[in-house]
């Protein structure tokens, strides 16, 4: 044995967006340790942004000018391949789309330690206290999505999945107003969060006694050689599975997601929809195509099973929610059975790389319409904060033409109507399974999405015709970003509906190279 | 001669042929987003596009011509619409660009009209938006090099149609007329959608060059093809049987009638035939039918506009039997081709200018349209009088003037064909010297029979002098384009070329009597509403006059034969319905519903059930890859 300690070597260049976001979220820190509270904000916005959108251009630099790397970075615990530049794009759009919502001060609570209702409360209300710390934590929590879609081996990916999660936890429980729903969605997402990285980590654990390495590439090499049926294997992926499908809300793991998107700001519900989502996949995808691709004809029947059930339950349960974020988030899960069917649609190789480009398109498209949807959301009020409750929305389309007529458009995009982006995104995906062999499900797929589609046309005929109630919400003048939101999302689900191509190619060159190990 | 071959192009104004679209698209999207905003300028926004539009068409004809004629069909690449399926991209070549000439040119006049005669209308700027609409999707129609682009420009004017018709929603039967002008091109529309289904599962692609190439082989379903793209060009076209429409389109503004349903949107049909002739020269007995629709849509349009009192149905009968006589020659083939599109050019000018004419009349009568409330206003509107006068001698035939030599040609051409369908062609023409006269003097001359309080004036300028420079191409496009073979040779390279083409015999046989049969009918004409009294109320007439009075007992016709039957089969589905698949819909759903109710009941909100859930899913999953995984 060496005892020598080598030095790791770091490939900086490669790394530089997630080095940037991560630097970011620090210097937000030692902003709110030492800038004055009146100036937070105006420190922290920009920061936020620059480094969003600095990343961004990096990873722009990497794909147009350095080129996409072809070895795992970092001593091979970081893999930054096409498809997770591609990830990390998308992220990085959602995120400063999510941001611009964020910079609405009126969605998050002036001090978080107060008690409710306390008169505490009622004075920071009352000196316009607000909590800047929102802005660093947001960007830790992008940083570890980042890192999740990327990590080449369990431990990174362990550490960024609690990156990720622990600052989200805590967003969580900030919202304005309805805060002792905000605090419990708070609670409940981080004891169920705890318990799912429990499961994650004991499957790394069984999966490390099966291979001895945590290293991806190193777990699908040992499979080469080992038969199968080792139960510490079977059991480990079971278990590593639990951890990943939980992050993405997959049946039966889906229940924290109604809860905690209902509680969480919505803003932050709007981020962890889209980016969250995101980055599980890009975990998920990398954990069962790197590392356990061997595997796939013992994995495969129990995802299928969880496929069927995720979109199954997701359409069903929708139906009967009458809270408009609640049915956004059975809706969120609805799609993320849609996505398994894509992970699913593996095969060899040129198979593999058309539904791997299925689902990065589905990834986008879905999250930028979903943070649209969460945007229009937030202007829709009555005396108590958000207009949750459907029946509030009753004839909005006689009050707010225009707002009703976007956000029936992204019911739409959801439902996968053609000409908007929605419609290529499923077509993509289900497209692969197809010809994947994986046409049952696809049946499924498309059953579900008829159901789903029953009540987001629900939504519309309530919007447009029935009488608005008499004492309806108010439609909230938007702040500047959310009305650049709602735009911005509207515009991409239009352009990605009639001109997809440009986005689709870009899509299957990510996906090309596949996954480097 | 074949048609030439068709060259990719870059570069040039034929480069940027796209701007002809796109800019009265912008237009449009202007107009109709900017709202209330736009409605002080909004009416010049809308001619300038349109004039914007028509001198890039001129530059793009001035480059064409400077090509080599073998050199001058060239395709635009613009964009990759359907991957796999649909390339976008434009066709520049001499037939595209005659259309471009016409929609844009006589479209830019007929939007300078409109800013005089809808000055007074609080809609205005929405109007102009859906003109400039209806220009941009006319020119997708021609321009596209493809047939699902062709499609998107066919349906995109058909709704510029449908709302134009429908411009005073007001009015019930503008809203009707609109409808049933939706619905019977959706008829059409089928038989075109049937068309193009067939030629992408016979060629595997809908561009024009590789489709047209082939048209001619063995196995292709060249007849299937032909009849269903002639139902499509019928619907567009108001071609028998589809013809029921045009006369209630005429509800909507008079500009839009001169635009759209006189010079250019519903001789679509003829551009669609004459485009895709490949196929109907592959097929004889398409071709027979499509020649036999021609005559007899031309005598049945004729029949209609004898009896018609309102003067711009009397005109709209007159379109139907045109088109008619274009149809007719885009049915002979090669030989037809150039006479049929010389007619629709010079129909274009006289047929535009004698519609704006009609408006001119109404506009001054506070818009009365009962030629038998007119009389004697040849005296107070003399610029209207002179350029209706123009057009309605060129429509008749008068020897010089624009229908003259097109007209001639098509008949000429026809007997050469088939001399039943060149003498029903001369009888047609014939009629149309009495029908047209009977407009022209009963509007213009004889005794004047106007309502107590008509004050009838002249037009303004803005709206005189379109009819100005329309009336110049009624009276010289026809010697223009035929004299010489001239237009032939332009247009040849797109649609090929007869062997031998067809000189012009100013003294055959069928030349001599047709212009005799048009002066007994213009005379009798003068004889029966020129010089004589003409009553107020229409005399009861025979059943003749009454059959061509009720259009033919067309509606009638299709109120029995579909509407109907078709009410009843609705009620036999609705019960149907009701009682069997709504029994199994309703059931399926409220069995989905009451899942979901119950399924609800396991989101206790508790975190230790949603953690026992996870445990249990856990436990599952672990079992059943352990199951798998030892099969």
């Amino acid at each position: 044995m060496n005892n020598t300690f080598q030095a790791p070597t770091i490939e900086y260049g490669q790394l530089a967006p997630l080095l940037l976001v991560f630097g970011a979220a620090v210097v937000g820190v030692l902003i709110e340790a030492f800038a004055p509270r009146y100036l937070r904000k105006s420190f922290q916005v920009p920061l936020t942004f620059v480094s969003l959108l600095g990343a961004f251009a990096l990873i722009l630099v990497q794909v147009f000018v350095s080129g996409v790397p072809t070895a795992p970075a970092a001593m091979g615990a970081v893999a930054v391949d096409g498809p997770s530049l591609f990830i990390w794009g998308v992220i990085l759009i959602l995120a400063a789309v999510s941001v611009l919502l964020i910079t609405d001060d009126d969605h998050f609570v002036p001090q978080a330690a107060a008690v409710p209702g306390s008169a505490e409360e009622d004075d920071a209300l009352a000196e316009g206290a607000a909590h800047t710390e929102v802005y660093p934590l947001v960007l830790f929590a992008v940083g570890g999505m980042l890192l999740f879609a990327a990590s080449n081996d369990l431990l990174m990916m362990f550490v960024a999945l609690e990156v990720m999660s622990l600052p989200l936890y805590l967003l969580c429980g900030l919202a304005r107003r309805r805060r002792l729903l905000s605090q419990e969605a708070s609670v409940k997402y981080f004891l169920l969060g705890a318990f799912s990285s429990g499961f994650f980590l004991y499957g790394m654990a069984l999966i490390y006694g099966f291979a001895g390495t945590v290293d991806l590439a190193g777990i699908s090499r040992a499979l080469g050689t080992v038969s199968g049926q080792d139960p510490l294997l079977l059991i480990g992926t079971a278990l590593l599975g639990v951890g990943l499908l939980f992050k993405i809300g997959a049946a039966p793991f889906q229940a924290w997601k109604p809860d905690v998107y209902q509680g969480a700001p919505t803003p932050i519900t709007a981020l962890m929809a889209s980016g969250t989502l995101v980055a599980a996949f890009g975990a998920l995808l990398r954990v069962f195509w790197v590392a356990l691709g061997n595997l796939d004809w013992d994995w495969r029947p129990v995802m299928w099973g969880v496929a069927i059930l995720t979109m199954v339950l997701g359409a069903i349960l929708a139906i009967t929610q009458t809270d408009i974020k609640r049915m956004l988030a059975y809706s969120s899960i609805a799609h993320a059975g849609f996505l398994l069917v894509g992970v699913i649609a593996t095969g060899d190789a040129r198979q593999n790389a058309d539904a791997l480009s299925g689902i990065l398109f589905y990834l986008l498209v879905y999250g930028i319409t979903t943070v649209g949807a969460f945007a229009v959301v937030t202007v829709v009020r009555d005396a108590g904060g958000e207009a949750g409750h459907l029946s509030r929305w009753a004839g909005l389309g006689k009050r707010a033409p225009a707002l009703a007529g976007v956000f029936a458009f992204f019911l739409l995009a959801f439902a996968g109507i053609p000409l908007t982006s929605g419609f290529f995104g499923k077509y993509a995906v289900f497209a692969a399974a197809a010809t994947g062999g994986a046409l049952p499900l696809v049946i499924v797929g498309v059953v579900s999405s008829a159901v789903a589609a029953f009540f987001y046309v629900r939504v519309i005929v309530l919007m447009f015709f029935s009488e608005p109630a008499a004492d309806g919400p108010t439609i909230a003048v938007p702040s500047m970003g959310t009305a650049a939101v709602v735009t911005v999302a509207a515009a991409a689900t239009v352009v990605l509906g009639v001109f997809p191509e440009p986005v689709l190619r870009l899509a299957d060159q990510a996906a090309s190279t596949l996954f480097i190990r | 001669m074949e048609p030439a071959e068709i060259f990719p192009h870059s570069g040039g104004v034929i480069g940027v042929s796209w701007l002809m679209i796109a800019l009265p698209l912008l237009g449009a999207a202007i107009l109709l987003l900017g709202g209330r905003r736009t409605d002080r300028w909004g009416h010049f926004l809308g001619v300038a596009m349109s004039l914007a539009s028509f001198v890039v068409g001129v530059l793009t004809f001035v480059e064409l011509l400077g090509l080599g004629e073998e050199q001058r069909r060239r395709v635009v690449e613009l964009f990759e619409f359907i991957p796999g399926m649909v390339n976008m991209g434009l066709l520049v070549d001499p037939l595209s660009i005659s259309f471009v000439l016409l929609i844009t040119g006589v479209g830019s006049l007929i939007h300078i009209y409109s800013i005089g005669y809808m000055s007074h209308d609080p809609g205005r700027r929405r109007f102009f938006a859906y003109l400039n609409l209806f220009v941009a999707a006319m020119l997708l129609l021609v321009l596209a090099d493809n047939y699902v682009g062709m499609f998107i420009g066919w349906e995109g004017v058909g709704l510029a149609s449908y709302l134009l018709i429908g411009f005073w929603q007001h009015k019930p039967s503008a809203a009707t007329a609109a409808q049933k002008a939706f619905i019977v091109n959706r008829v059409g529309d089928f038989g075109l959608l049937v068309a193009m289904f067939l030629i992408w599962t016979t060629f595997g692609s809908f561009a024009y060059g590789p489709v047209l190439g082939a048209a001619g082989d063995a196995n292709v379903p060249a007849t299937a093809i032909g009849l269903l793209l002639l139902l499509g060009a019928c619907g567009k076209s108001a071609q028998l049987p589809l013809q029921s429409w045009l006369l209630d389109a005429m509800e909507g503004p008079t500009p839009v009638s001169a635009l759209i349903h006189a010079a250019t949107m519903v001789t679509a049909g003829v551009y669609l035939i004459v485009r895709s002739g490949a196929f109907f020269q592959a097929a004889p007995t398409a071709q027979l039918v499509v020649t036999i629709v021609g005559v007899a849509t031309l005598l049945a349009g004729a029949i209609i506009g004898t009896a018609k009192d309102d003067i711009k149905k009397a005109l709209a009968g007159s379109t139907m039997s045109q088109i008619g006589y274009m149809v007719l020659a885009a049915g002979l083939g090669p030989i037809g081709y150039a006479f049929a599109i010389a007619h629709l050019i010079t129909h274009g000018f006289f047929k535009a200018s004698m519609f704006l004419g009609a408006g001119s009349v109404m506009h001054a009568m506070n818009d009365e349209v009962d030629m038998r409330k007119y009389g004697g206003l040849a005296s107070v509107m003399k610029v209207t009088w002179a350029t209706f006068g123009l057009g309605y001698l060129a429509i008749i035939g008068f020897p010089l003037l624009s229908g003259y030599w097109t007209k001639d040609g098509i008949i000429e051409a026809a007997m050469e064909h088939s001399p039943i369908l060149g003498w029903l062609a001369v009888i047609g023409a014939g009629l149309t010297g009495f029908y047209m006269s009977r407009v022209f003097f009963m509007t213009f001359h004889g005794k004047r029979r106007w309502a107590e309080d008509a004050h009838p004036h002249e037009s303004p300028a803005v709206m005189t002098w379109p009819l100005i420079l329309l009336s110049i191409g009624s009276v010289f496009g026809g010697a223009f384009l035929i004299v010489g073979n001239r237009f032939m040779t332009f247009l040849s390279p797109a649609v090929g070329a007869p062997e031998e083409p067809l000189g012009f015999h100013p003294f055959s046989v069928p030349g001599i009597t047709t212009l005799v049969l048009v002066a007994i009918g213009a005379g009798y004409a003068w004889t029966k509403y020129g010089r004589s009294e003409v009553p107020a109320v229409a005399p009861r007439g025979s059943f003749l006059t009454t059959f061509a009075r009720r259009d033919l007992y067309g509606d009638a016709l299709n109120e029995s034969l579909f509407m109907r039957p078709g009410q009843w089969l609705t009620r036999l589905a609705v019960f149907f319905d009701n009682r069997g698949v709504d029994g199994l819909v309703n059931g399926l759903a409220a069995g989905i519903g009451g899942s979901s109710g119950r399924l609800r009941r396991i989101q206790t909100g508790f975190a230790r059930s949603y953690a026992l859930s996870m445990l249990f899913g856990a436990a599952v999953v672990a079992g059943a890859l352990l199951l798998v995984g030892n099969l």
